[in-house]
Formats: C-alpha cells, sequence, structure tokens
C-alpha cells in the first residue's frame, strides 16, 4: 500500500477524493437535487395527480419502452459491428470505425430531422415501406429508429475493447479441443462480453429515456400515442409550471435510476461469476 | 483498510451539498437541470445588423430583441432601418440582435436571465409570465398603442394546389378522412390561437352550446395526426412532408410558404378566424440596467410608423395603421375576426379553460373519450 502510494501520479488519496467529491457535487448531485427541491413545491396530491395522469403515465410507457427495445436491438447489432471491426481487416475500416462516433457528435436535432426526412411517408425508406403497411415515421417505430441511432456508439464502444483484449488463444484452444464455432462463442467468449453488454446496454437505455431532440421530430407528439415524456415535461414549463415539470422529472430519474441498479446488479453477479470461473 | 478516509469524504460530499443546495435554488439554476437534455432542440438563433461604426457624440448602443419563430424575416428589415433612421435622427449608432424561437420557450430565456430590451412575442401570456417575474410592470399592455400589437395577423387554411378536398370552411376539417396539421397548443403559441379560433367558429356554429363545441374539437384532432412542437414545424411536417390536406397556419407562414414553394399551395379563408395580436414589450428591469430606456422605446414606437408598418405588410403582418392598410388592401383579405378579449375574456382566462392541465384540450385527449 505505501509503495503504490509513493508512485501514485495524483496527490495523495485525501485530496484527490475530495475533488472527487467537489466535482461531482457541482455537476451532478447539486443540479438534480434542484429537482427535488421545486417538486418540493407542490404539495403531495398534486405530485400524485401530475404523475398518474394518464397522459403523463403513457408517456412514461412510450420513453421505457422504446428505449429499452432501442437498447435491446442495439444489443446484437452492435456486438456484430464491433467483432468485425476487431477481428477483421478491410479497406476503409478506419472511415467504418469513426462514422461508429457520428452519433455522439451530431446535435440531436439534426439527426431527428434527417431521420424524418428518410423514414416519413414520402422519405426515401419511408415511400418503400408504405405500400406494405409500415409507417415509420410518427409511429413508435420511429421514436425506437431514433433511440436506435443514438444509442448504437454506446454498446460499440463498450465492447470493443474487451473484445480487442481478448486472447485469441483461448479461443484457439477452445476449438482444438474439439468445440464448435457456435460452442466455442457461447461458452469461451460471451460470458467474457457480458459484463461489457450490459453496461453498454445500461448507457444506450439510460440515453434513450432522456432523449428529445431528435425524438420530437420523427415522434409526431401525440398524446396517449407517441408523445415521449421529455416533450410532456417541456410542455409543463411552456405553461410556466415549474414545479410539475419536475415532478415528472423526478419520476423518470427515480425509474431510471432503479432500472440502472438492476442492471449494475446483474453485472455484479455476472462479473463474479466470471472471475470464479 | 481506508474506512476513516471513506467517512470523511463522505461528510465532506454531506457538507458540500447541503450548503450548495442551499445557494442553488435561484430560479435560473433550477430552470436549466429542468429543460436538461432539452437544450439542443431550443432553435433560436442570433443575428445581427450593424450600423456603420462612424464615430460620433453617442456611444453606439446595442438592443436585444428576443421574439418567436415567424418574425425573423420581419425583424431583418425592420431593425436596419431603424438603425438608419435612429442615426439619421441623433447620430446614434444602433446595433439589434435578435433572437427567436418558440414564443413560450423565448418566454422562459427571458425569465431565466436572458437580457433582453425588447420582447416580441407571439401571445400576450408569455409577456405576462414575464411581469409576473417582475422584469417588466403587469401593465405593459397599455404602453403602447393598440394593445401593444403594432401588427396583427390570423390564422387562415393553406390546402394543396386545387384544393383536392374541396376544403372552405372549419366545418370540411373535422369529415372524416381529411387530415389537419397544426402544432401543439401546449408548446406552441401560434397553436393556441389556431384552437381558439375552431372553438370560436363551433361556439357560432352550436348557439354557444359548449358540449357539442367541445365535440366539434375532439372531431378535429381526430384529425390530426401529427402534433408538432411548434409552428414551423407544423409547416415543415405539411409542405416538405406531404402529410395532411390542410395545415392551420398563420397567415403570415402561409403566405411565406407560398412564396417560398411557389404554386404547390393555395390559401383558403374560412368564414371566421381570430385576430391574433403579437404585442411588443421594453423589459423595464434591463432597460434600467443598461440604459438603453430611451431606445429600446424608440424601437418599438418605430413599429408604429409608416415605415414599420411598410415592412410588416411586406413581411406579410396585417399593419395597423390605416393609410399602410389601404395600400396592402389586395393582399389581406378582410375577414370576420373574433378578439381574445371580447370573445375569450382574454388570455388569462383562456389559459385557464382551454389549455392548463384538465383544460378542454387535455379533455380531447382523455382516453375513452
Amino acid at each position: 500500500m505505501k509503495g503504490s502510494r509513493a508512485k501514485s501520479v495524483l496527490p495523495g488519496f485525501g485530496l484527490s477524493m475530495g475533488i472527487t467529491v467537489f466535482y461531482l457535487c457541482v455537476m451532478v448531485l447539486i443540479p438534480l437535487s434542484c429537482v427535488f427541491l421545486k417538486t418540493a413545491e407542490l404539495s403531495w396530491s398534486e405530485f400524485w395527480q401530475t404523475v398518474t395522469n394518464p397522459r403523463v403515465v403513457a408517456s412514461f410507457r412510450i420513453s421505457f419502452v422504446t428505449s429499452f427495445i432501442a437498447a435491446f436491438i442495439n444489443l446484437f447489432f452492435g456486438l456484430i459491428i464491433a467483432w468485425v471491426l476487431v477481428r477483421y481487416r478491410f479497406p476503409g475500416k478506419k472511415i467504418v470505425d469513426a462514422l461508429v462516433d457520428l452519433p455522439f457528435a451530431l446535435p440531436t436535432a439534426v439527426a431527428g430531422v434527417a431521420l424524418t426526412t428518410i423514414y416519413a411517408p414520402n422519405g426515401w425508406i419511408g415511400k418503400l415501406m408504405e405500400p406494405l403497411g409500415f409507417k415509420i415515421a410518427f409511429t413508435p417505430l420511429g421514436i425506437t429508429i431514433a433511440l436506435m441511432f443514438i444509442g448504437l456508439p454506446f454498446i460499440i464502444r463498450t465492447v470493443q475493447p474487451v473484445l480487442q483484449d481478448m486472447e485469441q488463444e483461448t479461443e484457439e484452444a477452445a476449438v482444438m479441443l474439439g468445440a464448435y464455432r457456435w460452442r466455442t462463442f457461447r461458452k469461451v467468449v460471451l460470458p467474457e462480453l457480458v459484463p461489457a453488454l450490459l453496461t453498454g446496454f445500461a448507457l444506450a437505455f439510460a440515453r434513450g429515456v432522456g432523449e428529445y431532440g431528435s425524438v420530437v421530430f420523427i415522434s409526431g407528439n401525440m398524446p396517449m400515442k407517441t408523445e415521449i415524456a421529455p416533450l410532456l415535461i417541456m410542455s409543463q414549463l411552456e405553461q410556466f409550471e415549474y414545479g410539475k415539470a419536475t415532478a415528472i422529472a423526478l419520476v423518470m430519474l427515480v425509474i431510471s435510476f432503479l432500472m440502472l441498479l438492476v442492471i449494475n446488479m446483474v453485472q455484479w453477479r455476472v462479473n463474479r461469476r466470471v472471475a470464479a470461473s | 483498510m481506508k474506512k476513516w478516509n471513506l467517512i470523511r469524504s463522505f461528510a465532506v460530499l454531506l457538507i458540500f451539498s447541503l450548503a450548495l443546495t442551499a445557494c442553488g435554488s435561484a430560479g435560473s439554476n433550477t430552470n436549466k437541470s429542468a429543460g436538461s437534455g432539452t437544450t439542443e432542440q431550443n432553435s433560436s438563433a442570433t443575428t445581427e445588423t450593424t450600423a456603420d461604426n462612424t464615430s460620433e457624440a453617442k456611444p453606439p448602443v446595442e438592443l436585444l430583441n428576443v421574439s418567436y419563430d415567424p418574425t425573423r424575416e420581419l425583424y431583418v428589415s425592420f431593425n436596419e432601418a431603424f438603425a438608419a433612421y435612429w442615426k439619421n435622427k441623433t447620430g446614434q449608432d444602433v446595433t439589434i440582435k435578435q433572437s427567436h424561437g418558440g414564443s413560450g420557450k423565448q418566454s422562459l430565456s427571458v425569465i431565466g436571465g436572458l437580457k433582453a430590451d425588447v420582447v416580441t412575442l407571439a401571445l400576450g401570456y408569455d409577456i405576462d409570465a414575464i411581469a409576473d417575474k417582475g422584469l417588466l410592470n403587469a401593465d405593459w399592455q397599455t404602453k403602447f398603442d393598440l394593445n401593444s400589437s403594432p401588427y396583427t395577423s390570423t390564422i387562415v387554411f393553406l390546402v394543396r394546389k386545387g384544393n383536392p378536398k374541396g376544403i372552405k370552411d372549419w366545418g370540411d376539417l373535422v369529415k372524416p378522412g381529411v387530415q389537419v396539421i397544426t402544432p401543439n397548443p401546449k408548446t406552441s403559441g401560434g397553436a393556441r390561437w389556431n384552437y381558439l379560433a375552431a372553438w370560436g367558429y363551433a361556439q357560432k356554429q352550436d348557439n354557444n352550446d359548449e358540449a357539442k363545441t367541445l365535440d366539434f374539437i375532439k372531431k378535429l384532432f381526430k384529425n390530426v395526426p401529427v402534433l408538432d412542437s411548434g409552428a414551423r414545424g407544423a409547416t415543415t411536417t405539411f409542405t416538405e412532408r406531404g402529410i395532411g390536406d390542410v395545415l392551420l397556419a398563420w397567415e403570415n407562414e402561409a403566405f411565406l410558404s407560398q412564396k417560398e414553394l411557389g404554386d404547390k399551395f393555395e390559401i383558403v379563408y374560412p368564414s371566421v378566424s381570430i385576430l391574433a395580436e403579437p404585442p411588443v414589450a421594453v423589459v423595464d428591469k434591463v432597460v434600467d440596467q443598461k440604459g438603453t430606456r430611451e431606445v429600446a422605446e424608440a424601437y418599438l414606437e418605430y413599429l408604429y410608423t409608416e415605415e414599420g408598418q411598410t415592412i410588416a405588410a411586406e413581411n406579410f403582418y396585417r399593419p395597423t395603421l390605416q393609410s399602410v392598410a389601404d395600400k396592402f388592401k389586395d393582399q389581406f383579405k378582410q375577414l370576420d375576426l373574433l378578439t381574445i378579449d371580447k370573445d375569450f375574456g382574454g388570455w388569462a382566462e383562456a389559459q385557464k379553460k382551454h389549455f392548463a392541465d384538465g383544460g378542454t384540450f387535455d379533455q380531447i385527449y382523455q382516453p375513452g373519450s
């Protein structure tokens, strides 16, 4: 312990921890505590009425369900893309690798406008889907697509480094011992990836729940059908109902926190199992 | 192993958060935290009009005009004209910055601390909200002529070329198979004018039978496939995305779409509409602090002059000065217009009845209705 402390680049634990705590307070804890404070303006019954309003409940359902589905779909495609990027060499690989980050960098409103243009009934893809009876823009499907766009880099970027560090010899050994490809993947590769996949899933999911910019354009904002919770927060603010707006925000905060907690707990479990084996 | 350190840091965390939340609960701060995640959407942009920078006795002055979306083109021309007029009159250079966005959002920004010298918004209600925070006097609407509304507008229908669905009046909008595009009254000032115009029409038809009126509005909104959050968004949905048969729009937006997109659209005037009065006001607290009261007041007064009125009319806002109105009378059709004060008892009343939580608009989307 002593030795490691002497070698540390950062000043001692006390000071580093102090900075950590201070920074977290200023950047995270205080802004979030304001949500609680503003909500406290409401009485219990007002609060309860606001958050159990059928429209608000419907918007929670839409926000969480579409985020979950989007993150889940990305789990598969993110893994495949990460796999291709790590395991194969091909021309233009650097460009593909850079493209992955684009959804991070793009202003979300730009993404929303672009996606709407493509998926609207008269857009490139929308036009092809319309005769088949698929409506994408202005339906929950459109919201899901916007959230898939936003969330994809999270999964790729968390899985990629783990795949990179994985020793291919283990897989080779498994094959030598007679395991088929699928079995090798399932028994050798996947268990090591699960923690990273879960992290990526949690990040993409959390991002999707709070997403506003890209969704308002493609969702159509129909009450009870495609209205997302962040839009209702905005609409309360436009009526200068700060308390009600933060009440909705508070419920989202609590649900998000609980879901992240559950995902983290699953991750700890998996981590321990992987470490044990 | 480092139990003591952990406890200590936890104590530090507690003290910090308590101390800082105590002083961090001021309005502007919370405003931002509640709106987090929404900032990307804020479409407000700032542009400048600069006059020549020749030095004169008085130092150059800068004004910020916080306005709503569809006035962008209007104020670009007006600012130039005013800067020239002011320079001519006083020898002082004036630079006017303009900021545009949804009316309600702009009002929130001013409440949140955006230093606007003047506000020129879509609804009196949005300026009332700023007055509530003490930034200007509650009687602001009496400071300038005509309810502080130098130019007016109204709500019209924009339909596709040839009017394939044969839409002539509000009654046609509730027919099955007609798709109506309007923004959401909860988030758009313009949409509130749309809603009230439709309400006013139905009320007349039904001899003030409120149940029937509500039924009409419900039917109308059943025909709305997309509720955009703002007026420009709804215009885009209709013109660019090709959705809907009719767009409920500000008259000036309808003219603009027609001008920009040529002969793909036609304007239809319903039998009844509403007199939309976008008001203007000087933000007292800000101008007194910055010492810009004189020029800010002159700026808004200039909107009422012959030149200001002509610029408004050229940008498709209805002029209120008779001489200019006469000149443009071919452009602006005379209509039977309801007013917010006479027919709806003012904004506070209309807001409470129709757009507040549980109001008539919310009842449309009540499950099972």
